[in-house]
């Protein structure tokens, strides 16, 4: 192989990952906006969302277009749960308290997850399946494909919901200004419940694609995965939809690029140090607006 | 209405306090040479107090400075490998010598850590200072994994473990830096950077117009809830004697928000209580490890749900209102007293 | 006042419950066991317990040693270091213990050998594969009341290198292993230099962390590098992971692989592993003892198939076993230095024969035995040779 076809690999590897990240950062993203909330729970949707995949797929034996519903429905109703749950008594508290609670559910659905079904991994059944394409010396898997042509057009529904319906409006509306969305008789209650549908619905979709890639699902596996799509949203700009996907894919070629030069240990504290440098210089982020602080 | 106390004047709330803690640590002691403590129970009680000033020293961040760093226990692992690296070598020094010294190199290089990653960390603000704290905690995890092969020369010794670090830590010495943790915490914050720290929390825009200098007192806070969290490491690197980054994860600094939530976020008593029955429990009811983390992670929801200051709130226990309340009753006062809830 | 009432309660209670003592026993010896029965690693843990206890249980119906029963003490660490150091100091303060079977991890083994080295209690381990487990380098000690019935990391590592070497005729090796792991590292270091031994060039060294899924990039680069073998000693649920990932990018190479590989073909298809080969301690069904075994373990627990890690427990039970049995003979009082003293002198001289082999220590308190070389064929794990 030549040292650009591998580049070229490296940068669809990155593509790949960048995908997964782009989708839940979505989903960070848009919480973040209307509720000004670190959801830390979000990255163990994800994990819940491959094990219905598992559920479905190899204990009841069904196809894998049921387990790709069933992850994404169970992920939409665990996400509005959890927001009628955790987060909807704790409206009016410190923002403190109610990222401890979102920290406190992470921890509960991970060692819930543990206990049901134990620590090791569970090996995923297939999903998709297809040919490797060759491009010349390039070898592209046919899941990598998928992955990123599935990320892509979620991203455009999702713009699509968000800048042309209604409901898209309230989201719009109730993240710019809650008190004055709601003397405009916008139900706040239900947007933010739509809002965290519509996120781990996301999520659910990022799972199914996580485990094409990444066949194994286990307890702990949203963590760092939940962690690096929120540092992909900062960089990308907090609420932006756009920004999100720039700032996943960034994530994603970056983390194989450090891998690829032989520094994968480091890739975490890149990751981080990214994050940290984009806090600093510019904490709103490639696509973000600035937010003025309100005395 | 108010319960009638006498008041007690300054100095002897001093030797109150001196001789209440005389007293535990007497007891403490009568009750190991007569072997009701065993090693075990001695070992036992040792992890608590480690654990009690992680948590008075993260509660000094987050209860009285309102911030939240997630990466509490990335301070303990530098302070653990300070000390561990400096007891490795210094054997000819005469052992308690050698004990003060590593505790102190300890806090100093944590302080350090602590100072460096609080600028940056503290220009921002709720979530954004937690992820970044988080962040900063990982890498220091990473770097401590992987920074022998970068040297090329055994420092940390990364993944292998530092190993053949002396167990120096003693019940005493234990008890002792929690006294003193304890000791400096409190004086603080009855101080002016005490109130400077609390009137942070309360809001920190208003305590800035009022010319209150947030940026130097949340570094300050930041940099001694860091250096205390040194002292607990130095303290864990005598008691095991072999270090280990994976010793030092995302986990543990939750491990401790938990002590300081349940006990209540700005009182000292609370993280104290908490921490010993939260560092007790696990050994008492070895069954119940598997529900463990569980039952953990639902108290963190359900104390922010229902009681969000926490079980203590911001009580704080002081031996000299107690005695004053005592002396009070003696007195004959026949006030029903309230309960002290400020 | 109802606040310190409260709190004055929660401490008498605490002291009240920590304050209750063990008792004792004379008609029996007792045996600490000690591992990961939970967390990460549990399957570990409580393959080893159960194969421990299948062979002390045998010994007890049988009559015990010498009439006495031997009493086994269980407790979990979660393979935390810390953990494992108060379960053990417990065992030898509270209940007075005589001899542990433990710990399942390393990191742990190492932790509770620092313990028990200076107060002479003999430990045997079935999994503890770190070479630190039985000889501080720095202090150039070698801990003689420390025993395991495994291989060492370097030992495996070794092994491959050579039967990459003759048996595969590789003339290049790439490595893909576990940064943060010290099993993963030990393996990995001692194959690199073999491999320059027998003349293989090492053409590719890549790391990653723990927690780590995605191997693409790291694969990528040792695609581009054509080696003939690819050596991953990390656990199987990675291996497992990395195979199907390499196959994904293209790379062709046999992959070769520790002990860790054991049930690799739960997690990546048999196309993807067909022809790797991995060193282990034990081949199911390879042998009329492990036959027996087998049978035995599937009915004490409920049909299950053994794996390398009971195995490895019934034989460190086994050693010891046969070490209590010859401190009997010198009718000590079980409990007293002396006693521990003959035990481990005892397991020092062993000559005891487990399910996977027969047993005889080297100067390091290491076993001497031969590895078995395990190759996939059609998604099965199955004996190739001795080696």
């Amino acid at each position: 192989m030549s040292v650009l076809s591998t580049v070229v690999s490296q940068f669809i590897n990155g593509l790949q990952s960048g995908s997964v990240y782009a989708l839940i950062a979505l989903g960070y993203s848009m919480v973040y906006g209307i509720i000004m909330l670190l959801n830390f729970a979000h990255g163990d949707i994800i994990m819940v969302g491959a094990y219905l995949v598992w559920i479905t797929m190899s204990i009841l034996g069904l196809p894998p277009a049921v387990g790709i519903i069933a992850a994404i429905v169970g992920c939409a109703l665990l996400g509005v749960f959890i927001e009628k749950i955790a987060y909807t008594p704790l409206r009016k508290s410190p923002r403190l308290s109610l990222l401890i609670t979102a920290i406190g559910v992470s921890f509960f659905l991970q060692n819930v997850a543990q206990l049901i079904m134990g620590a090791g991994s569970k090996t995923m059944p297939t999903i998709v399946s297809g040919p490797n394409v060759r491009l010349g010396s390039v070898n592209l898997s046919f899941v990598a494909i998928v992955t990123i042509v599935v990320a892509l057009v979620s991203m455009a529904v999702l713009t699509i919901l968000v800048q042309k319906t209604k409901m898209g409006k309230a989201m719009r509306a109730v993240s710019e200004d809650m008190g004055a969305a709601q003397l405009m008789g916008i139900s706040v209650n239900k947007t933010i419940s739509f809002t965290f549908a519509i996120g781990s619905a996301l999520a659910g979709i990022g799972a199914v694609l996580y485990s094409c890639a990444y066949p194994q699902a286990s307890p702990t596996m949203g963590g760092m995965l939940g962690l690096k799509a929120f540092v992909a949203a900062v960089l990308g700009g907090i609420g932006s939809i756009p920004g999100a996907m720039i700032g996943g894919f960034a994530i994603g070629v970056l983390e194989a690029f450090v891998s690829a030069v032989g520094l994968s240990v480091w890739k975490e504290g890149v990751v981080f140090a990214i994050l940290i440098l984009v806090l600093l210089i510019k904490p709103t982020g490639i696509m973000g607006r600035e937010i003025k602080e309100k005395v | 209405m108010k319960k009638k106390m006498v008041h007690i004047p300054m100095p002897w709330r001093y030797v109150i306090n001196a001789a209440a803690i005389a007293v535990i640590f007497l007891i403490f002691m009568v009750l190991s040479s007569a072997g009701v403590i065993t090693n075990y129970y001695s070992k036992i009680l040792m992890l608590i107090g480690i654990n009690m000033i992680l948590a008075v020293s993260l509660n000094l961040a987050t209860g009285y400075l309102g911030q939240l760093p997630l990466g509490h226990a990335g301070f303990m692992a530098v302070g653990a490998y300070a000390s561990g690296i400096f007891m490795r070598t210094a054997s000819g020094l005469p052992t308690g010598l050698a004990v003060l010294l590593s505790i102190i190199i300890a806090a100093v290089v944590a302080g350090i850590f602590g100072f460096l990653i609080g600028i940056p960390a503290l220009r921002l603000k709720g979530d954004y200072l937690a992820i970044i704290t988080l962040g900063f905690g990982e890498i220091i995890r990473v770097v401590l994994l992987n920074i022998d092969s970068v040297l090329g020369f055994n420092f940390t010794y990364g993944a292998a473990s530092l190993k053949n670090i002396p167990k120096t830590t003693t019940f005493t010495v234990t008890f002792l830096c929690v006294v003193v943790v304890c000791f400096f915490i409190h004086t603080m914050m009855k101080s002016r950077q005490g109130r400077a720290i609390l009137s942070i929390r309360e809001n920190e825009i208003a305590a800035e117009s009022c010319g209150i200098k947030t940026t130097y007192y949340k570094t300050m806070a930041f940099v001694a809830s860091a250096a205390f969290a040194g002292v607990a490491g130095s303290l864990y690197a005598g008691y095991l004697g072999i270090l280990n980054p994976a010793n030092f994860g995302f986990m543990k600094s939750i491990e401790i928000l938990v002590m300081v939530v349940l006990g209540g976020m700005g009182s000292m008593i609370g993280s104290l209580l908490s921490a010993t029955v939260l560092s007790a429990l696990p050994e008492m009811l070895r069954a119940f490890s598997d529900y463990r983390m569980v039952a953990y992670s639902l108290l963190l929801i359900l104390v922010m749900i229902f009681k969000p200051s926490g079980l203590m709130g911001t009580y704080d226990f002081s031996f000299t209102r107690l005695f004053g309340g005592l002396l009070g009753k003696k007195t004959g006062d026949s006030t029903v007293g309230k309960e002290s809830g400020e | 006042m109802k606040r310190i009432i409260a709190l004055v309660l929660v401490l008498v209670l605490t002291l009240a419950v920590v304050g209750c003592g063990g008792k004792d026993k004379d008609s029996s010896i007792k045996v600490g066991l000690l591992g990961c029965i939970t967390g990460d690693y549990a399957q570990y843990g409580v393959a080893v317990f159960n194969g421990a206890k299948l062979y002390i249980n045998k010994v007890n119906a049988e009559g015990g040693i010498n009439g006495k029963k031997i009493e086994l003490i269980e407790y979990d660490d979660k393979g935390d270091s810390t953990e494992a150091v108060n379960a053990f100091t417990r065992m030898v303060d509270n209940d007075g213990i005589t001899a542990l079977i433990g710990s399942v991890l390393s990191g742990a083994s190492i932790a509770v050998v620092g313990e028990a080295y200076p107060i002479g209690m003999p430990v045997i381990s079935a999994s503890a594969t770190a070479a630190a487990f039985t000889y501080n380098e720095e202090t150039d000690t070698v801990y003689s009341n420390a025993f395991r019935v495994c291989f060492i990391d370097p030992f495996q590592g070794e092994k491959m290198a050579q039967f990459a070497a003759e048996k595969l005729d590789a003339k290049t090796a790439a490595v893909i292993y576990e940064t943060g792991n010290d099993y993963a590292v030990g393996l990995k270091d001692a194959f690199v230099k073999e491999c320059a031994e027998q003349g293989i060039t090492v053409v590719a060294d890549e790391g990653y962390s723990k927690g780590d899924k995605d191997f693409r990039s790291q694969l990528t680069n040792i695609a581009a590098k054509e080696p003939d073998v690819v050596f991953s000693p990390n656990y199987y649920e990675d291996d497992g992971m990395i195979v199907t990932q390499a196959r994904q990018v293209g790379v062709t190479a046999t992959f070769l692989g520790g002990d860790g590989w054991a049930r690799v073909t739960e997690y990546a298809s048999a196309a993807d592993l067909e022809g790797s080969y991995y060193c282990s301690s034990y081949a199911a069904s390879s042998t009329d003892a492990i036959k027996e075994f087998e049978a035995e373990y599937a009915e004490a627990y409920n049909g299950e198939a053994p794996s390398m890690f009971a195995a490895l427990g019934y034989d460190a039970a086994v050693v010891l076993v046969d070490a209590l049995k010859a401190a009997e003979a010198k009718k000590l009082k079980a409990g007293t230095d002396d006693y521990k003293a003959a035990v481990i002198d005892a397991m020092k001289n062993t000559s005891s024969v487990g399910v996977t082999s027969k047993y005889s220590f080297d100067e390091f308190n290491n076993p001497i035995k031969d590895a078995v070389i395990i190759k996939v064929e059609n998604g099965n794990e199955v004996f190739a040779q001795m080696f």
